[in-house]
């Protein structure tokens, strides 16, 4: 079995202790097949018990371990640590608050997601006794991928927009927002659209991508986005342009 | 200490958790809910569950059928009112969730798809794609947020249980971020805290699943029901433990020795079906107690395939095609070469049996009521039984659904009962108490343990002697050698005495959860001597009806080993009888 020593980098920060983040230097034999999860639970077990960061799954699903490695913004569960040379950096998502360690602050994050509305606004209401709404696989095929996000919030760590303007949606919420929009069963989008197309919703994307690169998932958010534009322009059109369509 | 005042608190914010609240919110907008997680609910581990929850849809399916197939597939160990509460309320269960909008995979005609499983004599399993869990658990959790009832505390660690009175009123729980104890009141409290697959080394649970629920209940006076119980999953990544869907050989994946031998058939779940065609309820699609003992059996005999991380059988879909396993198992494809570098479009994939699931749990009624009032039950940390000795894949995600809901509708029966208000003094105690044996452990010096070590002592313990074989003298040392670790926890030091955001408390509690659970497995495996399920003596080879057709439950007694008695199996109209995966019968 192939063991690598690997120089692990990690920020470190107690706002109990500490005035300011600092980096801290662990040396870790890492086995081949290892992720840099792996690699930080080996520092948790046998090097620091003091080490705070989330994790759970293993298995890139449940998104806890989302961090900056040597800057870029990825699942600690999904980076092989073969696939670094020489030292890895690792430090708490970038523009979240740090609240210890590789530990940050979501609340934003999670206030924006509700923010979306993202549940079933039924488009006809049906009793259970009348059994489930039939949605073809072409239909579900419309949405479906803007389902799989894990609110890892990568792509808010990559956005170059959220870094500078801290109001803006983000790409998981608007993506989300978008998903219940796509569905066949929905008829909300009238009510999600207020945040959806607002000034600090999907207009306020630049279209750098950069979400989409770092997704875990490929949801695509800024995919997503850019439908959201196009419907809410469509949308001003028909109100300003063609009101005779308006209902 | 800050107090937070609800109608009813809920411990646990994964499918049971966020099912139970949306039930109470929707059953009275009145009802204060405190939903009490020590994650955000999204990171819970119904995420990971992957193939599907089953329930009776299709016309050539019937409610008989899946009770049948669930009371025989628990080796008659289930409570069959549950069950037949379980199956009659499963369809309305995954229909709600389709209201709700959950992404599950259709037909071409527009209606709900569903997949073989194992154990299942019909195809009744709902799916959505091989991230079920993953769907359901976000499709609630986003159901959730349009209740303003609904108040969420996450990432709160809770402690203790309130009880006064003959009654739970509450707990304690630390708030993660700030390191400070609440106390919050509640005149009913709900239980939804997960397995404990993580007192084992080799196990799909996550980080997470560490016993606390079942551990509050115990240490209130509430017995463990079944918990010598302990599933294995046949087909785990040798690597890392990750889960390879049941659904790989619900979709037609066959699982090969060394000699490339579908060896099933060799051990009671034969003749062999044809490639690509499975059959229900017979070969790769027995029940998952039986596969994994199959890959015992054959690595005794040396017939598995030699990895570096142990013995492993082959999981062999090449025959499925790229197309099908896109479509339909594109999460495991992902994982297999993420963790393995194997893709099994072309290659078979090494996998063999890891700790899963807990069929034992707290013990409840079938209302989801514990013995302890204003206590209430559901999901993996509960035993209500349904599951019996052995659960058939995609139940679980059934009955967190259908006994959450139970759950809430039991504890919404109980308040409009008239609960008497609460000695306030009293709770005030107690939750000073419960703060005192805190700043206890955080005072404490002189330790020379280091949590993580005797974490990978109790691990070892119970791999080497409460795995899918058992025998008495194994399960006598491990039960010693568990008084020992618990002796030795009490001991502990932290070696992080700061307050924010303290994993090394976090996991020093989550190791106390772990070991009491141990022990409860241990001891209550050592005395059931017979083989039943999951469980399976060595020692005592046959199932025994005339002894043990019966609930264990473990009684707890501080830091003496648990008392254990029995409870009898509630029968209505399935007698015991032989459990037959072979392809022959009918």
């Amino acid at each position: 079995m192939s063991e690598r020593v690997v120089e692990l980098e990690v920020l470190r920060y107690n706002p109990e202790t500490d005035q300011e983040p600092h980096f801290q230097r662990y040396s870790v034999p890492c086995r081949e097949e290892w992720v840099v999860l792996d690699a930080l639970n080996y520092v948790k077990e046998n090097l620091d018990p003091t080490l705070s960061y989330r994790w759970s799954c293993h298995m890139a699903v449940c998104g806890s371990c989302g961090m900056m490695i040597n800057g870029e913004p990825k699942l600690a569960c999904k980076s092989f640590v073969r696939d670094y040379q020489g030292v890895i950096r690792v430090e708490p998502l970038r523009h979240f608050p740090i609240e210890r360690d590789l530990v940050t602050v979501i609340d934003d994050f999670v206030a924006k997601l509700a923010r979306v509305k993202p549940y079933l606004i039924p488009k006809d209401e049906k009793s259970l006794e009348a059994g489930e709404y039939r949605q073809t696989p072409a239909q579900l095929k419309r949405y479906k991928q803007f389902t799989l996000c894990i609110n890892c919030m990568l792509c808010y760590a990559a956005c170059p927009e959220y870094g500078l303007i801290p109001k803006y949606l983000g790409p998981a919420a608007i993506a989300l927002g978008h998903r219940w929009n796509q569905d066949s069963r929905d008829g909300g989008r009238d009510q999600r659209q207020e945040e959806l197309a607002a000034t600090e919703g999907a207009w306020e994307c630049s279209f750098v991508g950069a979400c989409s690169e770092v997704c875990p998932e490929h949801v695509d958010p800024a995919g997503a986005i850019q439908q959201v534009k196009i419907k809410s322009t469509v949308d001003w059109y028909q109100e300003h342009l063609m009101p005779w369509l308006n209902k | 200490m800050e107090t937070v005042s609800s109608d009813v608190a809920i411990i646990g914010a994964g499918g049971a958790g966020l099912r139970a609240a949306i039930a109470l919110a929707e059953a009275d907008p009145k009802l204060r809910v405190a939903l009490v997680s020590k994650v955000y609910p999204m990171r819970s581990h119904t995420c990971a569950a992957e193939g599907g929850a089953a329930g009776v849809i299709k016309p050539d399916d019937s409610l008989d059928h899946h009770f049948n197939d669930t009371v025989g597939g628990g080796d008659w160990l289930c409570d069959q009112d549950a069950v037949d509460y379980l199956v009659r309320e499963a369809p309305r269960e995954l229909i709600q969730l389709e209201h709700w909008g959950c992404p599950w995979s259709r037909e071409p005609d527009g209606s709900v798809a569903v997949r073989p499983f194992g154990g299942m004599k019909k195809q009744r399993t709902w799916f959505a794609a091989d991230k079920s869990g993953f769907h359901i658990l976000h499709t609630l959790f986003q159901t959730s947020l349009k209740y303003p009832s609904i108040e969420r505390f996450d990432e709160y660690y809770a402690t203790e249980l309130l009880v006064d009175d003959g009654r739970c009123q509450g707990l304690t729980a630390i708030e993660m971020r700030s390191g400070q104890m609440r106390q919050f009141r509640a005149r009913a409290v709900i239980i939804a805290g997960g397995g404990a697959g993580r007192m084992f080394p080799f196990t799909t649970n996550g980080a997470i699943k560490t016993g606390d629920g079942m551990a509050l209940a115990y240490r209130a006076g509430v017995p463990l029901k079944d918990m010598e119980f302990v599933q294995y999953h046949p087909t785990g990544l040798p690597s890392t433990g990750t889960l390879l869907t049941e659904a790989c050989r619900g979709e037609g994946g066959v699982l090969l020795n060394r000699n490339g031998r579908r060896f099933l058939q060799d051990y009671g779940m034969g003749p062999e079906t044809p490639l690509g065609k499975p059959v229900l309820k017979t070969m790769e699609l027995g029940p998952r107690d039986r596969v994994s003992q199959a890959f015992w059996h054959e690595q005794q005999k040396g017939n598995m395939v030699p990895t570096q991380w142990g013995d492993a059988m082959l999981l062999d879909m090449r025959h499925l095609g790229e197309k099908k396993i896109n479509e339909r198992l594109p999460l495991v494809r992902d994982m297999s070469i993420s963790y393995m570098s194997v893709d099994p479009v072309t290659d078979p994939v090494p996998v063999r049996p890891v700790v899963h699931y807990m069929m034992g749990g707290i013990h409840t009624d079938i209302r989801a009521a514990t013995p302890l009032a204003g206590l209430y039950a559901a999901g993996e940390c509960a035993c209500v039984s349904i599951n019996g000795a052995n659960r058939l894949g995609s139940n679980s995600l059934t009955e967190l659904l259908v006994f959450g809901r139970r759950a809430a509708l039991s504890a919404a029966e109980y308040l409009a009962s008239g609960a008497r208000p609460g000695n306030d003094a009293a709770l005030e105690t107690r939750a000073q108490q419960a703060q005192g044996r805190i700043r206890e452990l955080f005072q404490r010096t002189g330790g020379r343990e280091s949590i993580a070590g005797l974490r990978k002592e109790m691990m070892r313990t119970l791999e080497q002697n409460a795995g899918i074989y058992r025998s008495g003298e194994g399960l006598a040392e491990a039960s010693a050698k568990l008084a020992e670790l618990r002796r030795r926890y009490a001991a502990i030091e932290l070696h992080d005495k700061t307050n924010v955001y303290n994993t090394d408390l976090l996991q020093a509690l989550e190791l106390g959860s772990m070991l009491d659970c141990a022990e409860a497995l241990v001891v209550s495996a050592l005395e059931r001597k017979e083989s039943r399920g999951a469980h399976q003596r060595l020692d005592f080879a046959e199932r025994d009806d005339q002894r043990y057709l019966k609930h264990s439950l473990a009684h707890y007694r501080g830091g003496d080993a648990p008392r254990v008695d029995y409870l009898d199996v509630v029968i209505t109209k399935s007698q015991p009888g032989v459990r037959d995966y072979s392809g022959d019968h009918e």
